[in-house]
């Protein structure tokens, strides 16, 4: 095959520059040279606090081409909106928010220029068509970088708008990157650069190397090629890489979906699990539910006020401090309220809605009626990308390994404590289990706090992924009883499978009825289950369900 | 039980009343009133509204302390009469035709979702009263009754669609609601107007959700598959209250940035805003007629009014306060003009007022009972702030039926003589081309 010289006029002109640039950096490590530059430099950077956004972006541009060894870190200050301009006097600093207002830092030495508080500085207001540049061209900077996330993000970044320089750039990094994944991501750019050569062998050999690429990119290059190139091999290749490509986004959108499912059955799970023991075990329908959640989700908030500066630490002390107080609420209403109502479940229910009320009531007077913000810990936030078509939120499966513990825990907590062992005898035959010297009373009030005390920590889940407010545990009590109805009243192991077939069911769902009718269907698919099976997926055994 | 308390005698309004009293003697008996002007508030304090509806009973509150201690108005001091119909729009009705018949207010301020609106209405209308409607809305309506302050959708909905399509470049469009009447009749005057724009149909895509929808994973998934086939995409978001918040968590969780596909809002503003981490929503945007952030020497005096009102130098004000205030100080001259708070006399005064707004301009009252309101785009800073981006060039008056539904394009609204028509159609020249009533 005839080796392709690519467009060799601009390559030169590509190359002198480069090289010219490289120069330009050798000089400015000289520090006799760099300082009249620094002036020049601060200009610039003056400039990027200019009046109008086309002037702001023009700066930006020149702040880059500067080449000046902190054109970088003030462009990400610029693009993460932490660049600031004194409102006496007008100049530029990079600054940090800290208790008592904002630590400043030099833009143009990086050294610290003292404090500021907040009437003293305003931010550098940027607009997504600027920030967008700035990605742009921390993205060409980006791929010398010594970080591989950075060279990573910067060639997912160019693959989208793939410049000659930034192609010339990738051909020269290439060789030497470390990381297969990203020399992958390179090549798949070098092959997107030769799809636009005039040799159709070229064309032909680069629609091949694109085979198994799943980037949105590639996918809609090919479309056009399958289309538009003149030569007909090159367009029915392209066809073929399409379909295959195609196919395998289809399966990883299958795959994405089964994830959603189940990270949406966990949630139900988590919710469900407390009214399972309340409601299956005791017979208590609790409307209150909801709220011992919210009040789960509350305890996060104000464990993160009480350690603000530690919030990747609060949410495993929140996880215990949840419990103990949902659980606490819990006995309180099991002793102040439930216990005169055994045996009548219509007035439980009564009692318990009307307790709900007083919990939101409660909340809304304490905290507003407004919602907490509660932050997500680091190391929950972002995701995990398998590959560019797939990528699994990392809140979310920290909520599906969550819930799948605190099943775990009840499960030991059932079959192997005596606490389990005296919930089991009291739900089956309360006469016996007193006969034989357990007190009931006791029982029941521990057992309701274990339910809600579990709810509590379905709250510390739910104030990673929706709202902290008074009508935090409404959205979620419907739900739950769908699930404990649908799993088999009493059964940990019905409310497990329930969530999860009720979630992903959902989900399989709602892309082709949209979410209003997707949960119509639900609900009528639970209806229709539970004509046939009465007792739910997991049907209890045994005297209590015969009496019951 | 709160009505009550609220209206009993404080020693200051005792000793307003005993000066104004005095006054009223030495200025003669025409000036003797010294019964108070009874302001009514009807916003919910419980229930799911109360999140955005308490700061706007409390801004209400505020503005009639700053009245009072100019003087109140006609020489009477103004009082104000609180209800909560508690989020549940039947309730709205009764607590309006209370605060009409039994506590026989001048005026009401309030009511913020359409639907608690469309249920006051046959109220006002029947006993005569006046509300003013503080909030942006889906327009199609305008009753003799009622002062539109909020947005109609040319004044927010189409602008900032103009604004993405011009200055952004976005050629694909997700229109995303909660499902009910706002989203609804907005998307369709927007699906129209997008259309007429030479928007191809399989460029748009509609998707209503629940309100309090939570689990939005699907939803964003299908949006970036939307906006990943090549052309600019943004979504127009009318999606309502609670929520926004695991909306935009779960923009940020897959990788959603606002200069990949950026959001524009149009029931997000500062208040919302308060409750959410909004590092990762930096860039998204939402389309008011006012933001907390411009720099007016106006808009300053009323944060820190506000401020100090609420004791927290962190609360935060929005735009259906702003309208609030345009619409109160309306109020307030229309009386002074008319002498009266006579309820017809006030209607009939309101047309043509003109008061400063908080962004430096000015809002008049329009003969269809709409005011005119400046459009501007604001994009998330990292402190729940929003940075204006762009701006219309004057006020833009509000339009009571959209030009864009062909059902409505033939009808104004006019409540001057001799028309005082709230649905005249200009084709066929009668005054019922719509049944808003219902």
């Amino acid at each position: 095959m005839q080796s392709f010289r690519y467009r060799p006029q601009p390559r030169i002109g590509e190359i002198c520059r480069l090289a010219l640039l490289a120069l330009v950096l050798c000089l400015l490590a000289v520090p006799a040279v760099a300082q009249p530059d620094d002036e020049a430099f601060a200009d610039l950077v003056r400039q990027l606090n200019a009046d109008s956004f086309p002037a702001k972006s023009a700066a930006a541009a020149a702040v880059a081409e500067s080449g000046h060894p902190r054109a970088e870190p003030v462009l990400r200050a610029l693009s993460e909106s932490r660049l600031f301009f004194r409102i006496r006097g007008g100049d530029v600093v990079i600054a940090r928010e800290t208790e008592d207002g904002y630590a400043l830092t030099d833009p143009v030495t990086g050294e610290p220029a003292g404090e500021a508080t907040r009437y003293e500085i305003r931010r550098v207001v940027i607009n997504n068509a600027i920030r967008g540049e700035i990605q742009d061209l921390l993205a060409v900077a980006g791929l010398n970088s010594p970080e591989p996330a950075t060279r990573e993000a910067a060639v997912d970044r160019l693959l989208s708008n793939l410049s000659r320089e930034a192609t010339n750039l990738i051909r020269a990094a290439i060789e030497d990157e470390p990381v297969a994944t990203i020399r992958e991501t390179m090549a798949v750019a070098l092959a997107l650069s030769r799809l636009e050569a005039e040799d159709p062998a070229v064309r032909l050999e680069a629609v091949g190397a694109l085979e198994g690429a799943l980037q949105d990119r590639v996918r809609n290059r090919l479309r056009d090629v399958a289309e538009q190139d003149p030569d007909p091999a090159v367009q029915r290749r392209a066809a073929e890489v399409l379909t295959s490509i195609e196919n395998e986004r289809a399966w990883w959108g299958l795959a994405e979906q089964v994830f959603f499912g189940l990270s949406m059955g966990s949630v139900l799970m988590l919710a469900a699990f407390g009214l399972a023991i309340t409601f299956g075990v005791m017979g208590v329908i609790n409307m209150a539910h909801g709220e011992l959640i919210m009040i789960g989700a509350y305890t996060t908030y104000v464990v993160q006020q009480l350690m603000p500066n530690h919030i990747d630490a609060s949410i495993l002390v929140a996880i215990p401090a949840a419990f103990l107080v949902a659980g606490a609420f819990g006995v309180a209403i099991e002793r102040g309220v439930i216990r005169f109502l055994y045996g009548r479940p219509l007035e439980t229910l009564l009692a318990t809605f009307g307790l709900s009320l007083v919990l939101q009531q409660l909340v809304r007077t304490v905290f507003s009626p407004l919602n907490r913000q509660v932050n997500t810990p680091s190391w929950m936030s972002g995701s995990l990308e398998l590959n560019p078509v797939f990528t699994l939120t990392l809140n979310r499966l920290y909520v599906i390994a969550f819930a799948l513990a605190v099943f775990f825990v009840l499960i030991a907590v059932f079959k192997r404590t005596t606490l389990g062992l005296r919930v089991r005898a009291v739900s089956q035959n309360r006469a016996m289990a007193r006969a034989v010297g357990v007190s009931s009373a006791r029982v029941d009030a521990l057992t309701f706090g274990l339910g809600a005390g579990v709810a509590g920590l379905a709250g510390v889940a739910l104030s990673q992924l929706t709202n902290v407010g008074p009508n935090l545990g409404q959205g979620y009590i419907i739900d739950s009883f769908l699930v404990v109805v649908f799993g088999g009243v009493g059964n940990l192991w019905g409310t497990l499978v329930g969530g999860l077939t009720l979630g992903v069911l959902n989900k399989f769902l709602e892309p082709q009825t949209g979410a209003v009718l997707a949960k119509v269907l639900v609900l009528m698919f639970i209806i229709l289950f539970i004509q046939k099976r009465p007792q739910g997926l997991f049907p209890q055994r045994g005297r209590a369900a015969a009496e019951g | 039980m709160t009505e009550q308390r609220l209206r009993a005698h404080s020693p200051r309004r005792a000793l307003v009343a005993g000066a104004l009293a005095l006054a009223g003697l030495t200025a003669g008996p025409a000036m003797a009133q010294d019964d108070p002007i009874r302001v009514g508030i009807l916003h919910s304090l419980s229930g799911t509204m109360a999140i955005s509806e308490t700061t706007l009973k409390e801004t209400v509150e505020m503005l009639i302390e700053q009245q009072n201690a100019e003087g109140g108005l006609l020489g009477r001091e103004l009082e104000p009469v609180v209800v909560d119909p508690a989020s549940d729009w039947p309730r709205f009705a009764e607590q309006a035709r209370q605060l009409l018949s039994e506590d026989e207010v001048d005026v009401i301020f309030g009511a913020w979702t359409s639907v608690s609106r469309k249920s006051v209405l046959p109220v006002v209308e029947e006993l005569n009263g006046l509300l003013f409607y503080p909030v942006q809305y889906e327009g199609e309506e305008s009753s003799e009754n009622v002062f539109y302050l909020g947005a109609a959708p040319n004044q927010q909905a189409i602008p900032a669609v103009d604004y993405l399509m011009n200055q952004v470049g976005v050629e694909r469009w997700a229109l995303l609601g909660t499902d009910y009447v706002y989203p609804r009749t907005t998307n369709k005057i927007l699906e129209q107007y997008l259309q007429d724009s030479g928007v191809a149909a399989e460029d748009i895509m509609i998707n209503y959700t629940p309100f309090g929808h939570s689990d939005w994973q699907s939803i964003v998934s299908e949006v970036r598959e939307f906006g990943s086939q090549g052309k600019k995409t943004a979504v127009v978001s009318t999606i309502n209250g609670d929520a926004n918040v695991p909306f935009y968590t779960e923009l940020g969780n897959q990788g959603v940035s606002a200069s990949d596909i950026p959001v524009v809002a149009f029931s997000v503003g500062e208040q919302e805003l308060s409750g959410m981490d909004t590092e990762p929503l930096v860039g998204h945007l939402a389309a008011w007629n006012y933001f907390m952030s411009v720099p007016t020497e106006e808009n300053l005096d009323f944060i820190q009014a506000w401020h100090e009102f609420q004791g927290d130098t962190d609360a935060v004000t929005n735009d259906p306060m702003e309208a609030h205030y345009i619409g109160f100080n309306m109020w307030v001259k229309a009386v002074q003009r008319a002498g009266t708070t006579d309820v017809d006399a006030v209607k009939e005064a309101m047309i043509g007022v003109t008061v400063p707004n908080l962004s430096g301009g000015y809002a008049a009252m329009m003969p269809n009972h709409h005011a005119t309101k400046p459009v501007m785009i604001g994009e998330i800073q990292p402190d729940g702030q929003f940075a204006v981006v762009w701006e219309t060039p004057g006020e833009v008056p509000g339009d009571a039926w959209s030009d864009y539904l062909p059902e409505s394009a033939d009808i104004i609204a006019d409540w001057r003589r001799p028309l005082a028509c709230g649905n005249y159609n200009v084709a066929t020249a009668t005054c019922s081309g719509q049944d808003y009533g219902d």
